[in-house]
């Protein structure tokens, strides 16, 4: 069974985003998704001041087995990506919820927050 | 239920993801696909290839049915253990399957052929035995381990008999030999130099712990994908079917011409395609960003074809990919990635040999 963090918010797509407060959230996939993708061999981010729209495809993840893209859980501006993801994708893979994180969102709107899972709720959704 | 070989638990043991891979439950990984590709191309990995199918043929005529049965001739197998690479083909030259077989005695060669073409190989090797005389028996009593890698045959060599050890000691590539209760053989599908081993399923997973022992990384099925595309090998059902002549599938060089007066199924329908022209299997090299996949349109000069194999070349760090496309192809190619064109080169379909690169 894989590791679903309590005190994230999930989407049903497998991303999760963490509050680091004054509106910023911090966004990967989780375990669980990067189980089923198999070795990570490119991130494609977003850029930096890039607005996003809760829902949207922004991101892609390209494991041995195939290509995924990431949606943005939350809308708001890019304000920062992980640079060390170029280079050593399988961060994605060994930490997803740390070393793996994929970008953060200036968010535009807390009342997106509810359309999100808790951990209960995310492992629920995939059924573990 | 699906099927299991006699190193299932083994796997289950090591943690190994299972999928089910044409109705046998296999480990497609045990961990990282990719530690386990470098493990083979650096040093030495193991796989469990039980689910293979080993046919015995047994009979004085076997030599002769064989260069009916096969593109390739037999008759090149003079020294015993020898073995050869072959399509079998159907009457309209389409590939019933890729198989190897091995010379053993004059009247005994044995067939290593693929498991999800099994029923319909058994189906049409039996139906041309019979007016050869000739006995068909499968082998399901047997697991087979196929160890690959610069170091495969040293680590293999700590588990043998001394008697062993002499059976298989400067055996050249593509032979086999039996050596006790181990039918060894320097085959493989992984373009680096090993062994495959068939031996009792009883002594299968004590043989899998021993070479684990030993410094042998288990290996599954995905790491062997991204490895025999690298080496330039053909996979069964993708690259080529029975619906895909030999000559569109990079097999040319499998097929017998000679002598004339040979006559083997499907021979006739081989003269036309030649005769004809067909498709061409080619590689592909992408050094940007992004992956090749199965299914995805090329562009070539004067037409179109279609990506067969792809992936992400862990030993190149770059994607590389077979393709089937017509052939006035030349030396460049784009492929249609979701939406966008993207420029590649065509190659030989060959990438990585013994560890090297070969592009």
């Amino acid at each position: 069974m894989s590791s679903i963090p309590k005190g994230l918010k999930y989407a049903s797509s497998h991303e999760w985003a963490r509050d680091e407060g004054n509106g910023v959230y911090t966004v990967g996939i989780t375990e669980h998704a990067q189980g089923l993708l198999g070795d990570m061999v490119f991130v494609e981010l977003p850029e930096v001041g890039d607005s996003v729209t809760q829902g949207d495809d922004c991101a892609v993840a390209e494991s041995v087995k195939a290509a995924s893209d990431i949606y943005a859980p939350l809308s708001g501006e890019i304000v920062e990506i992980n640079e060390a993801l170029v280079d050593a994708p399988e961060l994605v893979n060994n930490s997803p919820y740390e070393d793996g994180w994929m970008f953060k969102i200036k968010i535009a709107d807390e009342a997106e927050l509810s359309a999100l899972l808790d951990a209960e709720g995310y492992k629920n959704s995939i059924d573990e | 239920m699906a099927n299991q070989t006699a190193l299932h638990g083994k796997h289950l043991e090591a943690g190994a993801k299972m999928v089910d891979f044409f109705g046998w439950d296999m480990p497609i990984n045990y961990g990282s696909q990719i530690e386990e590709h470098h493990a083979v191309r650096r040093d030495a990995g193991m796989f469990d290839v039980s689910h293979m199918t080993i046919v015995d043929l047994q009979g004085s005529r076997t030599r002769e049915f064989l260069r009916f049965l096969l593109a390739n001739d037999v008759a090149k197998l003079t020294a015993p253990g020898k073995a050869l690479y072959s399509g079998m083909l159907n009457e309209a030259g389409g590939v019933i399957d890729d198989l190897i077989v091995y010379f053993l005695q004059e009247d005994f060669f044995r067939l290593v052929v693929n498991s999800a073409t099994r029923e319909k190989d058994l189906a049409h090797i039996n139906a041309q035995a019979k007016a050869f005389d000739v006995t068909v028996t499968e082998r399901p009593e047997f697991a087979m381990i196929a160890v690959q890698g610069p170091n495969a045959k040293a680590k293999v060599a700590t588990l043998l008999s001394a008697e062993q050890q002499a059976a298989v000691a400067g055996m050249k590539p593509f032979f086999g030999t039996q050596a006790g209760d181990l039918f060894i053989a320097t085959t493989g599908y992984t373009g680096e130099d090993g062994y495959e081993i068939a031996l009792p399923n009883e002594q299968a997973a004590d043989f899998w712990q021993k070479l684990l022992d030993a410094g042998v990384a288990p290996c599954g099925l995905g790491a062997r994908d991204t490895l025999r595309l690298e080496a330039g090998m053909n996979l069964y059902g993708q690259d080529m079917d029975e619906t895909v002549s030999p000559l569109a599938a990079n097999m040319g060089w499998t097929i017998a011409w000679a002598p004339e007066d040979r006559n083997f199924i499907g021979r006739k329908a081989l003269e036309q395609h030649k005769a004809e022209g067909t498709f061409k299997l080619v590689g592909l090299v992408m050094e940007q960003k992004g992956v090749l996949r199965h299914g995805q349109r090329v562009v070539v000069d004067g037409g179109e074809g279609e990506i067969t194999s792809g992936t992400f070349s862990p030993t190149l760090g770059f994607s590389i990919a077979m393709a089937r496309v017509p052939g006035s192809v030349g030396d460049t190619a784009e492929v249609d990635i979701r939406g966008k064109m993207v420029p590649v080169k065509v190659v030989k379909p060959a990438f990585v040999r013994m560890g090297k690169k070969v592009i």
